[in-house]
């Protein structure tokens, strides 16, 4: 209950951030805080210094740009549920923003915090992975631009280096998408979180892409079962085999208390199935 | 290192001298002296330290008091007006929406988010805007009841 | 009757509480207090090589660090046990640790400082060496031969055997029954997870030599007893034990803690106020945690269903020590309820309890009846899937008959009154129990896996009288304090032995003074929760309030009345024959003559001046009274649920949870509907998603709210609630206790619920909570993979 002694910056500007991070050893980004104070509540994690991001202008917007949505690493996750902008053109998005935690959470935590905690049964990674989101992060060497598919490396690890700061993320719009999450009864979790495209042509599944966290220590795409439902319609039938695909995304499931791995796979197929027919409905 | 840290509590700006690790629920129970904010768990789960900070539900334990440096919190104790309880309060105390009491400053404090979103809120919407509270007396049922009495829907 | 008991009275207590002024220990603050921090065993079983305090003590703030052995020479005695059944063999339970642990949490130095956050950096900063000892987690396991033992002395971790029943009938029913149906269940342990953590705090007045605690307890004055006679050593009248508003016990807060010692020992060691409250992870590995039975039980009936006896074997898990009233929960509160609601010959149990490498086990919410309840009707169920009968008919028609009443069970209890068929009658009806039946066949024609539980459960409230609880080995009585004190005015104030923490009792009893004297309730006080200020009482548990600390306040006011009424006669210069008392004007007047009389505030007045009294009569209107029932109360109740399984997730979807309880007479409806809607909530949380888990080297699994689900709100989609009452005649009332039935009956009503879903898939148990992976791999188990 009661975090660690740490020293406490509080950036003006992202590169005041980076060169703060540069300079303080053992020093930790804070922006919502919900990832990283909980775990120095339990002094699970102990930074000597804190830079909070929290107020740096300009990170809290979301804004269009041609047929992708940028959102500032510091929009909350409220924010996103509640954007319009996000509702229409990513409606996905705006479910998964949804489905974290509960209000007081969704009220503080960032989408940058998110990405950049990679926790593994955390919401939006499954959503970042399925719409080919690209992360955008300021560092010593300057900005640039790291793929989704590139950014989530292991359990709690990024492509982030020390010293850099998730500036926005661009997400490419998407009607025929969905999130669907089977919360963890006690932390709220996602035990497994599947999000899933769709991109109709004619009657027939041109595009198809599924993300998904809770299963293995990084949130993955599943590829395999993507490719089985393109090129035809998506019928139950195609939806349920595609499903039945999954398994070959996840190395090692992970387990705990309430779900072994084994479960976890299960589960991730059904959630599949109902992913793909709420998201190919919506993007008819 | 220490940090000043300026605050308006229920309407009263005040300053303090802290450290960087204390938490807004110590502050607010221990500085200010508003007991009201109860803490019921260390891992952010229940929802009993939930404070309003510029209007928004927040989880106190999981703020640190320098994050909430010049941000006006709104506790319990800052709720009811010069006219008496607030809306949400009362309809607690109506509706039998609590049995302990330690719930409940937060389950108020959310409730009154709960219905700023939608004051029209129906007994499943207020059952899935608790979902980061927890009540262990009430089975919430009269927790419910109340939340949704005290918003627009008429109760029959 | 008069004017408030039997309606729904707005509490008074609620103002308080939605105001942000409760007043909870944590709240206490002292200028110069110290905060205490306990350091905890993460071992799970071990010996202490090394305890190296220095670090600790030589940190910028901490004023005091201390280990077992500073507590040990510092004169504290360890923590008894108050419930000892014949030849129970217990543990010494010291305050701290000196060098071995037994349990994860188990406490091993303290420390003393001017923060929180500093008395955790002085925590952190305390090394320990431990040499790792083997453990044993399981209740049964621990008997195995060769099991690791908890405690040298105590031979096979056996803490005692016990056993009740008629042997002789049970054999012959089994050796003549037609049918017999067998199970083996876990009732799962279970971690209380008052919303509130457990805290407390103690100033001590050197000067005067007094010490006063603040502790969260559901039972102030027995704490003060075992602290003034057993741990801390301080003479009872120096020592004020004071329990203010507690966030919920649901049994955890009944027991003696080892912090109730700790936090004074230091205030007096320092010199200063201390207070020391629990984190939620301390509490969930420090609580006495609930349940934890392992049951092989069989059911024997006739062929035409008539049940004809159950033959019970249980092994409980007690924890690494006895808990205050361990020993009691699985012997006397459970044992004795395995008769259920039915009327059956051949009722035997036998009960081993066991130690292990835990928290230890003690009443929670229920306590040792849940378990009998979720053990006969899971057999009540399986007998009617045997006989191919409805669950609800096959209970009806083993129902104990109203005209049985008072019933003697073949198990001890001597049942109140019931009438268990029309309480499952109103439940169907409430239920709509045939429409249900006749939507799950569609939903079954449909493929879906929709089900419906019914039960029929018992519960015995308010223990009692002491004499017998004595003869059980219980070390303390199970009477009731009540005291009436008048005012000059005819205010009124009530000195309630029993305790709130959540039941609102402040409300409740003064329904209960102010018709019983006929006074406005507004002008009525209820004291609780104070040594220093009420007499000797035994607390809040077992649904006991209303039955006893209710009935000493009847007792009380009859005696209260009956002094007025003298006064009044005299006053009024009346023969005491020729005036009543108005229970409902609270006055007395000469018969027949209203106009003639005096006011409850008048004769109050008159006590006080005593410038007129009856010769003999001293001043003053002040009563006390103990009262010690005749007997427990039997709640029962009858609870349908229904519920729906994905069926390919397996989550549970309950659609409709109907209550229909019978707690006798009613004080205040709306507090008893709430009492119900919270424990069927609890209930279903052990159904449906709570574990206290452990793994084999006895580390607690679920021991933040990350892991142990306590249900949200979302879990039901509400409660209809509804009653019957059948009075009991064993108190003046006729109340019986409301406050465990709800979670009793809940359990088995889902768990039933759950299995009558699944029963077209062959699966006949799966151990609770059932999760959904637990129901996918019974499911794939019984060849039905998915
Ligand atoms: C009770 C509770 C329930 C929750 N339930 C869910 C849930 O169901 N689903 C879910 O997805 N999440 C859940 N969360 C986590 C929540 O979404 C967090 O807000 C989020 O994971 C982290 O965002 P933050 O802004 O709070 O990050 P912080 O806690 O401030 O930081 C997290 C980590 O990211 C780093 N970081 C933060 N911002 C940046 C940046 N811009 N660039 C680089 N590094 C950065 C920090 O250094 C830190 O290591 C829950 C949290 C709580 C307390
Ligand atoms: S105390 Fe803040 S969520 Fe529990
Ligand atoms: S009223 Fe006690 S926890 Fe909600």
């Amino acid at each position: 209950m009661y975090p660690n002694q740490f020293d406490y910056h509080r950036a003006a500007s992202v590169a005041e951030a980076v060169e703060l991070l540069s300079s303080l050893p053992d020093a930790k980004l804070v922006a919502g805080g919900h990832s990283l104070i909980p775990a120095m509540k339990l002094r699970a994690a102990q930074p000597a210094a804190l830079v909070d991001i929290g107020r740096i202008p300009g990170l809290s917007d979301i804004s269009a740009d041609g047929d992708s949505l940028v959102i500032g690493a510091l929009v909350t996750h409220a924010s996103v549920a509640d954007s319009t902008a996000v509702q229409g053109g990513c409606p996905m998005l705006a479910e998964t923003a949804a489905a974290i935690g509960d209000i007081q959470v969704r009220n503080r935590g960032t989408v940058g915090g998110s990405l950049a905690h990679a926790d593994p049964g955390a919401d939006y990674p499954a959503a970042m992975l399925a719409l080919g989101a690209e992360i955008t992060a300021v560092g010593a060497g300057g900005e640039r631009t790291i793929a989704a598919s590139d950014f989530f490396v292991d359990i709690l690890t990024t492509a982030l280096a020390d010293n850099e700061v998730i500036t926005s993320v661009r997400v490419p719009c998407a009607a025929g998408g969905a999130y669907l999450k089977h919360r963890h009864p006690a932390s709220s979790y996602a035990v497994v979180g599947v999000a899933a495209c769709v991109g109709l042509d004619g009657g027939n599944v041109a595009s198809c892409s599924i993300g998904i966290n809770g299963v293995t220590g990084k949130a993955v795409l599943a590829d395999a079962a993507a490719a089985a439902l393109c090129g035809g319609p998506a019928s139950p039938d195609r939806i349920a085999a595609a499903a039945a695909c999954v398994g070959e995304a996840f190395d090692e499931p992970l387990g705990d208390l309430y779900a072994s791995g084994e479960f976890r796979a299960h589960l991730a197929g059904v959630y599949t199935k109902r992913a793909l027919a709420v998201a190919a409905e919506r993007a008819s | 290192m220490r940090h000043r840290v300026c605050l308006t509590v229920n309407g009263k700006a005040e300053e303090f001298d802290v450290e960087p690790r204390l938490l807004l629920c110590h502050l607010l129970r221990a500085y200010v002296g508003l007991t009201g904010t109860n803490i019921g768990c260390d891992t952010s789960q229940c929802g009993s330290c939930t404070v309003l900070m510029d209007g928004k539900a927040v989880k106190s334990c999981t703020v640190l008091a320098v994050q909430a440096d010049g941000c006006e919190v709104t506790t319990i104790e800052g709720l009811a007006g010069a006219d008496g309880l607030h809306p949400v309060q009362q309809s607690f105390w109506d509706n039998h929406g609590l049995q302990c009491g330690f719930c409940t400053p937060g389950m108020i404090m959310t409730a009154v988010e709960i219905l700023e979103r939608n004051p029209d809120a129906s007994d499943a919407d207020v059952r899935h805007g608790l979902e980061g509270n927890i009540c262990r007396c009430t089975g919430y049922e009269n927790i419910v009841k109340s939340i949704v009495a005290a918003g627009t829907r008429a109760t029959s | 009757m008069g004017r408030y008991v039997g309606t729904s009275v707005k509490r008074v207590e609620d103002p308080r509480f939605i105001q942000g002024k409760g007043r909870y220990v944590a709240n206490i603050q002292f200028p110069d207090m110290v905060h205490v921090a306990i350091k905890r065993s993460p071992e799970a079983h071990a010996r202490i090589t090394r305890i190296d305090t220095s670090a600790a003590a030589a940190m910028d703030g901490v004023v005091a660090v201390f280990t077992g052995q500073d507590f040990k020479d510092g004169g504290c005695g360890s923590l008894p046990c108050g419930w000892l059944v014949p030849d129970t063999k217990v543990p010494d339970r010291p305050i701290v640790v000196t060098d071995r642990v037994c349990h994860v949490g188990d406490s091993v130095a303290v420390v003393a400082a001017r923060t929180p956050y500093i008395a955790a950096d002085a925590v952190e900063a305390i090394e320990v060496d431990y040499e790792p000892l083997p453990t044993v987690v399981d209740a049964r396991g621990a008997m195995d031969e060769g099991a690791p033992l908890v405690h040298a002395e105590i031979e096979d971790n056996v803490s005692y055997h016990w056993a009740l029943g008629d042997q002789e009938a049970c054999d012959k029913a089994f050796a003549e029954a037609d049918e017999v149906v067998e199970i083996e269940l876990v009732n799962q342990r279970l971690i209380p997870t008052a919303m509130e953590p457990r805290a407390a705090a103690a100033q001590w007045d050197a000067a005067a030599g007094e010490m006063t605690v603040w502790t969260t307890s559901q039972n102030p004055h027995p704490i003060r007893l075992l602290l003034s006679a057993f741990t801390l050593m301080i003479p009872e009248s120096k020592l004020r034990v004071i329990s203010p508003d507690v966030g919920g016990g649901f049994g955890s807060k009944i027991f003696h803690y080892p912090e109730e010692v700790i936090v004074p020992w230091v205030a007096r060691e320092v010199g200063r106020p201390a207070r020391w409250v629990a984190t939620r992870t301390e509490s969930q590995m420090t609580d006495s945690q609930g349940r934890d039975h392992v049951t092989v039980a069989k059911l024997a009936m006739t062929s035409d269903g008539t049940f004809t006896g159950l033959d019970v074997e249980t092994w409980a898990n007690q924890g690494a020590y006895l808990s205050t009233f361990a020993p009691l929960i699985p012997t006397a509160l459970y044992i004795t309820l395995l008769s259920g609601n039915y009327k059956m010959p051949g009722v035997f149990g036998k009960v081993h309890g066991t130690l292990t490498n835990t928290v230890p086990v003690d009443a929670y919410r229920g306590a040792g009846r849940p378990e009998a309840a979720y053990l006969v009707e899971r057999l009540v169920d399986l007998a009617a899937a045997r006989l191919g009968r409805d669950p609800l008919e096959l209970r009806r028609q083993n129902a104990i008959p109203k005209e049985d009443f008072p019933y003697q069970t073949p198990v001890a209890f001597l049942y109140d009154s019931g009438d268990y068929d029309r309480l499952m009658a109103t439940a169907a009806d409430r239920a709509d129990y045939a429409g249900m039946r006749e939507s799950q066949a569609a939903a079954r024609a449909a493929g879906k896996l929709r089900g419906v539980g019914v039960v029929c459960c018992i519960e015995a409230s308010g223990p009692a009288p002491s004499a017998v609880a004595g003869s059980l080995g219980s070390a303390v009585g199970f009477w009731e304090s009540g005291e009436i004190r008048v005012h000059p005015t005819g205010q009124v104030s009530v000195f309630t032995g029993s305790h709130s923490h959540g039941q609102g009792h402040e409300t409740t009893l003064a329904q209960v003074a102010a018709d019983e004297l006929g006074v406005p309730i507004e002008s009525v006080e209820v004291v609780h929760g104070d040594t220093g200020r009420i007499n000797f009482g035994m607390g809040t548990y077992g649904s006991r309030s209303a039955c006893v600390g209710g009935s000493a306040l009847v007792r009380s006011a009859e005696k209260v009345r009956a002094k007025v009424l003298k006064l009044g006669a005299h006053l009024l210069e009346a023969a005491e024959e020729d005036v009543v008392y108005d229970q409902e004007a609270g006055r007395v007047h000469v018969k027949g003559s209203p106009d003639r009389g005096k006011d409850f505030g008048e004769l109050a007045f008159a006590a006080y001046t005593a410038h007129n009294m009856p010769e003999g009569m001293e001043p003053g209107l002040n009563f006390v009274s103990f009262y010690d029932p005749a007997n427990f109360t039997f709640p029962a109740s009858s609870h349908i649920c229904e519920v729906e399984i994905c069926s390919d997730s397996w989550e549970v979807r309950v659609l409709r949870y109907v209550a229909v309880d019978d707690v006798g007479k009613v004080i205040n409806p709306m507090i008893v509907e709430g009492q119900i809607q919270g424990g069927v909530v609890q209930g279903v949380g052990q159904a449906l998603t709570e574990i206290g888990a452990y793994s084999d080297d006895g580390q607690l699994l679920s021991g933040t709210l990350l892991e142990y689900a306590v249900p949200r709100a979302d879990l039901l989609p509400g409660i209809e609630v509804d009653r019957i009452e059948t009075p009991s005649p064993h108190n003046p009332l006729g109340v019986k206790g409301a406050g465990e039935m709800g979670t009793i009956a809940a359990t088995p009503a889902v768990a039933n619920a759950v299995l009558d879903a699944l029963a077209p898939l062959g699966v006949t148990h799966i151990e609770l909570p059932l999760t959904p992976e637990r129901i996918w791999r019974a499911v794939q188990a019984a060849g039905n993979g998915a």
